[in-house]
């Protein structure tokens, strides 16, 4: 019915759109590896920003020095900021989202009210709620004085940005152990749970993985990529690391932010069960507390996992938050996006700021791509 | 006389509320803080009087505000609203081709699309920075309005395509029956019908493009700056207002 013309004006309106987002997504991905593997702006030789500079290839070199050299090492403390970081953002997302979500399911008035309430800071910017917290969480002001003006309390002491104290110490050398540990750890809870449903097959693959896991770490291939540090005396004593306590402030306020959004994912998936489905758990004898544990939650485990996507995509990214809360040069909340910034538009090393973007760019495809595939998958299932 | 299950039920309903209304109070409170800071006059702005509220109601920080940042105020403004407006009608077009007509490989280039809705923008920011200052756009608004157009594509274009594969397809079959061709099926009969979906993209690309920081504060220079970067610039107390 529809003519070839209307078919390749169609494919034309198209075009525009596809070449640049190839150009800016993709194009730019591959220079900025190829940025990455240059000497751009380590040659003190070569001013990075003269129009003639020459960037020579030096391989992977960049990428080695990150893991390795003692003066790199803010890189690997932006690391271990962001596993915590993202650790405790996420559940702490999650849990305060399905709180506040279960209540609102429990038929309240003015549940329009509490949910635009919870919902608004997620329409702030980030560099909005980072100023804010700054101010509320100042040190003897703000959020630690308000125990004292309202009930009489001591202040709060805590030095939430600037506080140096460290929990869960841990050395950079051991994190392959801890991985292999870990990993084995989830493979071996997963093998129990195929093997109570009685799925043996999916149970030996599990067992499998693991088996491969252990090999790895036997065989040192994890030495290839946690390269040795130059210097690992100087390392612990100049840059420790653990969870850094003074992300505790980022954390609260990124919660703030972003757990209504969870919220309101939660809401959703809740209201999509049906009632007849309650119904019927409840004339077959179970509990309100029994409807939730049994029918409710395990149905929003798929919910779960996208919140989970979501939100881990964005705090593998985050930037502004921590820019207007803490400043960029502090030391002891470095994240990646802060650091590629500062290497890049302030030191002018464009070769390692780049190594550092491909680093995040590759955190980020981990989880995005599978998810990605996953959902489109499903949709095209669901087409026909 | 309430009987003991009234009674607990009862309890529950309370402590439901006193629930919600302390997480209300909480969520709130910062809001609460920038308010009253923002009436107070400069001198009367101390720690130890951080949730008190202000002797008497000062408005004039909010007029030095657009008195001091009118300039930035207005490069956001020109910045989100033409950035908004060419990306929501490019999205509409996208979404329009990627619902209703069947394109070779069209199964790859709509994934391959939305990667770009999700990459940490510090990927590209040296390309791009290279790039902005070989086309000589770097530095300015347009540029930045370029920016925020191209990155805004594949969320304009998901959410166009999620809502025009609800137009049946009959009706566009029978209008190209009646002879409609590509452009006529897209003015007459998906536009009309888009008034819902252009709210949608028009609020969020509005949001996302004036909370954004990271583009702002490495493609522009300083007489350029839309308002996010001067925030994050105050410092303390002032950034209140």
């Amino acid at each position: 019915m529809r003519s070839t013309r209307d078919r390749i004006t169609a494919f034309v309106m198209l075009l525009p759109s596809i070449v640049l987002l190839g150009l800016f997504v993709y194009f730019f991905i591959g220079q900025a590896i190829s940025t990455s593997m240059t000497d751009w702006g380590n040659n003190s030789a070569q001013p990075p920003l003269s129009a003639n500079v020459v960037k020579s290839y030096v391989g992977l070199e960049n990428y080695e020095r990150l893991m390795s050299a003692v003066l790199e090492f803010p890189f690997r403390v932006s690391m271990v900021n962001t596993f915590f970081f993202t650790l405790f953002f996420v559940a702490g997302c999650l849990a305060m989202g399905l709180v506040l979500a279960l209540l609102l399911d429990q038929g309240v008035a003015g549940e329009g009210f509490f949910r635009t309430v919870f919902l608004f800071p997620m329409s702030l910017s980030f560099v909005v709620t980072g100023t804010i917290w700054r101010w509320m969480l100042q040190p003897g002001g703000g959020l630690n004085i308000l125990p004292q003006s309202l009930l009489g309390l001591e202040p709060i002491e805590f030095r939430w940005m600037s506080s140096r104290e460290i929990w869960l110490p841990f050395l950079w050398e051991d994190v392959p152990r801890y991985i292999t540990y870990l990993g084995i750890a989830i493979l071996a809870l997963i093998t129990v749970n195929f093997l109570s449903k009685g799925r043996r097959r999916a149970a030996q693959y599990a067992i499998g993985a693991a088996i491969i896991i252990a090999l790895v770490f036997a065989a040192g291939l994890w030495d290839r990529i946690w390269l040795p540090l130059e210097q690992p005396e100087t390392e612990a004593s100049i840059a420790p690391k653990g969870f850094n306590a003074a992300l505790i402030g980022i954390i609260i306020a990124a919660v703030w932010q972003m757990s209504g959004y969870t919220m309101a994912m939660f809401i959703a998936g809740i209201r999509g069960i049906s009632e007849e489905l309650r119904e019927a758990a409840r004339v077959d004898g179970c509990t309100e507390i029994g409807v939730y544990r049994y029918i409710i939650l395990p149905q929003l485990n798929p919910i779960i996992l996208s919140a989970m996507i979501i939100l881990g995509h964005i705090s593998l990214k985050i930037f502004d938050l921590v820019f207007a809360m803490a400043g960029p040069d502090n030391a002891r909340t470095v994240v990646p996006g802060i650091l590629v910034y500062i290497k890049g538009f302030r030191e002018n090393a464009f070769a390692k700021s780049a190594a550092i973007a491909m680093i995040m760019l590759l955190s980020v495809a981990l989880i995005i791509v599978p998810y990605l595939w996953s959902q489109l998958r499903g949709q095209s299932r669901d087409r026909g | 006389m309430l009987t003991a299950a009234e009674m607990r039920r009862y309890t529950v309903r309370v402590s439901i509320y006193v629930v919600l209304i302390v997480a209300t109070a909480a969520f709130l409170l910062p809001v609460y803080l920038v308010l009253v800071t923002s009436l107070k006059e400069p001198a009367e702005i101390s720690l130890s009087t951080t949730w008190q509220f202000p002797s008497s109601l000062h408005w004039d920080s909010y007029s030095e505000v657009v008195q001091a940042f009118g300039p930035r105020i207005q490069n956001s403004l020109s910045l989100v609203f033409s950035a908004t407006i060419i990306s929501s009608v490019a999205g509409s077009m996208n979404g329009y081709v990627f619902a209703k007509w069947r394109l070779p490989g069209e199964n790859l280039l709509f994934p391959l699309m939305l990667f770009g809705m999700f990459i940490p923008y510090q990927a590209i920011l040296i390309p791009l920075f290279e790039f902005m200052r070989d086309i000589g756009l770097y530095g300015g608004i347009p540029g930045l309005i370029l920016i925020h157009v191209v990155y805004g594509l594949p969320i304009t274009t998901l959410i166009f395509r999620n809502f025009y594969v609800n137009i049946p397809d009959d009706l566009l079959e029978s209008a190209s029956i009646d002879g409609a061709g590509f452009w006529n099926i897209y003015t007459k009969i998906v536009l009309p019908l888009s008034v819902p979906g252009f709210v949608v993209v028009v609020i969020w690309q509005f949001t996302q493009i004036w909370n954004e920081f990271l583009f702002a504060v490495t493609m522009t220079s300083s007489a350029n700056q839309p308002i996010t970067v001067g925030l994050a610039q105050l410092a303390g107390g002032e950034a209140v207002q």
